[in-house]
């Protein structure tokens, strides 16, 4: 990028500005396995064109001292979309949908730890695509609720036996959606937040 | 047709924390194939301490106009986040990597011409009115 001119920088859209009222914002990361739709839901709710953040891993592990550069370090870079919802005038909603390289995610210093909770996307044609970051999230608390993408030509499961399968307590809702429309990924996130007060209100919230 | 059967699994109290800032010291004797946790050998490029502070959704606002001091990256930085940007917003608009941007944005809370608006993070004594919000704000999409 060309830094010196800085007037063809581009920026968000003069719409796109949040007023100066905003305070603070909160997250919410939406996992799932490539192509299970969550660029797609991202994008279906956010205010703003979805954007692209980057951060680079490096490969380490093969010695501490090699300031020298003597070692070869593999970089990786690891992308995320996310897109934004005004909740109010002070408070901002951030959508992160996660990058493809599952092992990255929890690298992300703060990703999963600060977000207020994650919708899971499954796909009913790859089940088990899901079931290790599922894990992941149980592991580290993070509470999360579980969407159907609904793909045509992918198998119809009772919810209760979808249930069964990923070995889901009964709170933690499983909802079907078509990430592609609006107030379905809409519903989605409500429901995650229902859940969330649900657990506020419980106190189990941890 | 059964679908798979996955295995719930149990938070994990002394869970380390995700990003060691120091690269784990090599194994020995672990040979590559059968290592468990491959995610351990990767570390976010150049991170330190002082860039830990500023997250994905951490709101950035420009205190000042761009002094002849800082360079042509903060000059840009500092034209963008008149009104508030998020830092994963700045690293998506100047094409820049999460830990470079929170670097140049370290220097400019330092240099005191931006000021960082910490998110809200989940916690153990929850935020009610905060999920409410959320939650009234979402109805209205
Ligand atoms: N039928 C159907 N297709 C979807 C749905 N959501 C996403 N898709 C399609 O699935 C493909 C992959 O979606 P994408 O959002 O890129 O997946 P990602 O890899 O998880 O980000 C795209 O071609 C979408 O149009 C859905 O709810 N129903
Ligand atoms: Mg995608």
């Amino acid at each position: 990028m060309d830094f010196k001119s800085s007037d063809t920088i581009p920026g968000p859209r003069t719409e796109d500005h949040l007023p100066h009222t905003a305070q603070a914002a909160v997250k919410i990361v939406i996992v799932g396995g490539f192509g299970v739709g969550k660029t797609t839901m991202v994008g279906s709710v956010s205010e703003i064109r979805p954007l692209t953040t980057e951060e680079t891993m490096t490969q380490a592990g093969i010695g501490v001292d090699d300031n020298y550069g003597s070692e070869s370090k593999t970089a990786t870079t690891v992308a995320m979309d996310f897109g934004r919802i005004s909740i109010t005038d002070q408070l901002v909603l951030y959508l992160f949908g996660t990058p493809g390289q599952e092992r990255f995610w929890f690298l992300w210093n703060g990703l999963f730890e600060g977000a207020l909770g994650a919708v899971v996307l499954i796909d009913t044609r790859r089940l088990e695509v899901s079931f290790d970051v599922m894990g992941r999230l149980e592991e580290r608390g993070v509470p999360f609720v579980v969407a159907v993408n609904s793909f045509p030509d992918g198998p119809r499961y009772p919810i209760e036996e979808l249930r069964t399968a990923l070995d889901l307590s009964p709170e933690i809702p499983i909802i079907e959606c078509d990430a592609r429309r609006r107030a379905s990924s809409r519903d989605v996130l409500m429901t995650l937040m229902r859940f969330l007060h649900s657990l506020a209100m419980s106190g189990a919230l941890t | 047709m059964t679908p798979p059967q996955r295995k719930r699994r149990q938070p994990d109290q002394d869970h380390l924390p995700p990003l060691p800032s120091v690269p784990p010291a090599p194994e020995h004797g672990g040979e590559e194939g059968d290592n468990k946790n491959p995610e351990r050998l990767y570390v976010i490029s150049g991170s330190d301490g002082a860039r830990a502070e500023l997250d994905l959704v951490t709101l950035i606002v420009a205190r000042a106009d761009p002094p002849p001091s800082v360079t042509p990256e903060q000059t840009v930085l500092l034209r963008l986040c008149t009104a508030p940007l998020s830092v994963a917003e700045l690293s998506a608009y100047l094409n820049l990597p999460f830990s470079a941007m929170t670097a140049l944005i370290t220097e400019l809370i330092t240099a005191e011409l931006v000021q960082a608006r910490a998110p809200i993070v989940r916690q153990a004594l929850p935020d009610r009115s905060l999920l409410e919000a959320v939650m009234h704000g979402l109805q209205k999409l």
